[in-house]
């Protein structure tokens, strides 16, 4: 009798390791580990900078185009 | 352009960048965590169909009214989405050497999208070789809404034709599992609008660019 409770037991416990390691693998340590917004934090600084580079282009461009409508 | 626009470009991208790698994606085999790839590879082929597309309306403007600046607009929007479909090209050989594995993997669709980036490339080499300005723009407008109807077929109708590993092509429209999945939807959806609206900034940019340059007073391509 001890035997098939233990038997079933460790059945049990093989089952849902085997189901575990069945399901498709994401990066679940990285995200626990707080490590992923590392990665937000630095995609953010190049994006945002992207977008300052984009407006003060932008800007530049408008200015010329005031200094020529003056002309003009 | 309005400046809101801009403004929602910037906020569509944060978030895309933020949600889009920390928000819930489903659990497949093979793509695994790149899954998330989705918002970042395929935007940058929406927005370089949306910038060609706006290009050959431009074209087919300039051919009716025979007005320079529609010509500009028409390059200039082409010019951006060649650097989309380049970039598109390059993330998808990332992806693909991680999931097919190989970087070029003669998929029906990835040749179809090097092909139409290569009548697009002769769109350039045609206009360069033109010294005059009206024939430049005239041949360069007929050329464009050609380069236009061969890329359609070229990466939406060509690799539904023919097994491809690509998802949505191979007799599969659209994105199949990914599509269905709403939170995915969440992400991409703005991601797809914040890309185009930023290949939309920066063409007017440089038609703007253009302009100024063209309105010198000692211009010398005049």
């Amino acid at each position: 009798m001890k035997n098939l409770l233990s038997l079933t037991g460790w059945l049990f416990l093989t089952s849902t390791a085997l189901a575990q390691t069945s399901e498709p693998e994401m990066a679940d340590a990285m995200r626990s580990e707080g490590k992923i917004y590392v990665l937000v934090a630095i995609i953010l600084i190049i994006l945002g900078g992207l977008f300052v580079y984009l407006f003060t282009l932008d800007r530049k461009i408008g200015q010329l185009e005031n200094n020529q409508e003056k002309k003009a | 352009m309005k400046n809101w626009l801009k403004w929602l470009s910037v906020v569509l991208l944060v978030y895309t960048c933020t949600a889009g790698l920390l928000m819930d994606v489903p659990r497949l085999s093979i793509v695994n965590e790149t899954v998330r790839a989705l918002y970042f590879h395929v935007p940058m082929w929406f927005g370089m169909v949306f910038l060609f597309l706006t290009s050959t309306v431009y074209a087919i403007r300039y051919l009716r009214s025979s007005d320079a600046t529609h010509d500009i607009r028409s390059v200039e929007f082409a010019n951006v989405g060649i650097i989309y479909g380049i970039l598109g090209i390059l993330t998808g050989m990332v992806w693909a050497n991680y999931t097919w594995g190989s970087p070029w993997h003669g998929d029906p669709k990835q040749n179809g999208a090097a092909v139409a980036l290569l009548v697009y490339l002769a769109y350039f080499v045609l206009r360069g070789s033109l010294s005059s300005e009206e024939q430049r723009a005239r041949l360069g407008a007929v050329y464009n809404i050609f380069a236009f109807a061969a890329m359609i077929p070229l990466i939406f109708i060509l690799p539904r034709l023919s097994s491809s590993v690509h998802p949505g092509s191979g007799g599969n429209p659209g994105f199949n599992m990914y599509d269905l999945d709403g939170r995915m939807r969440l992400v991409f959806y703005p991601a797809v609008i914040g890309w185009i609206l930023v290949g939309y900034w920066i063409a007017q940019l440089r038609i703007r660019l253009r302009n100024l340059a063209d309105n010198q007073p000692n211009n010398s391509n005049q």
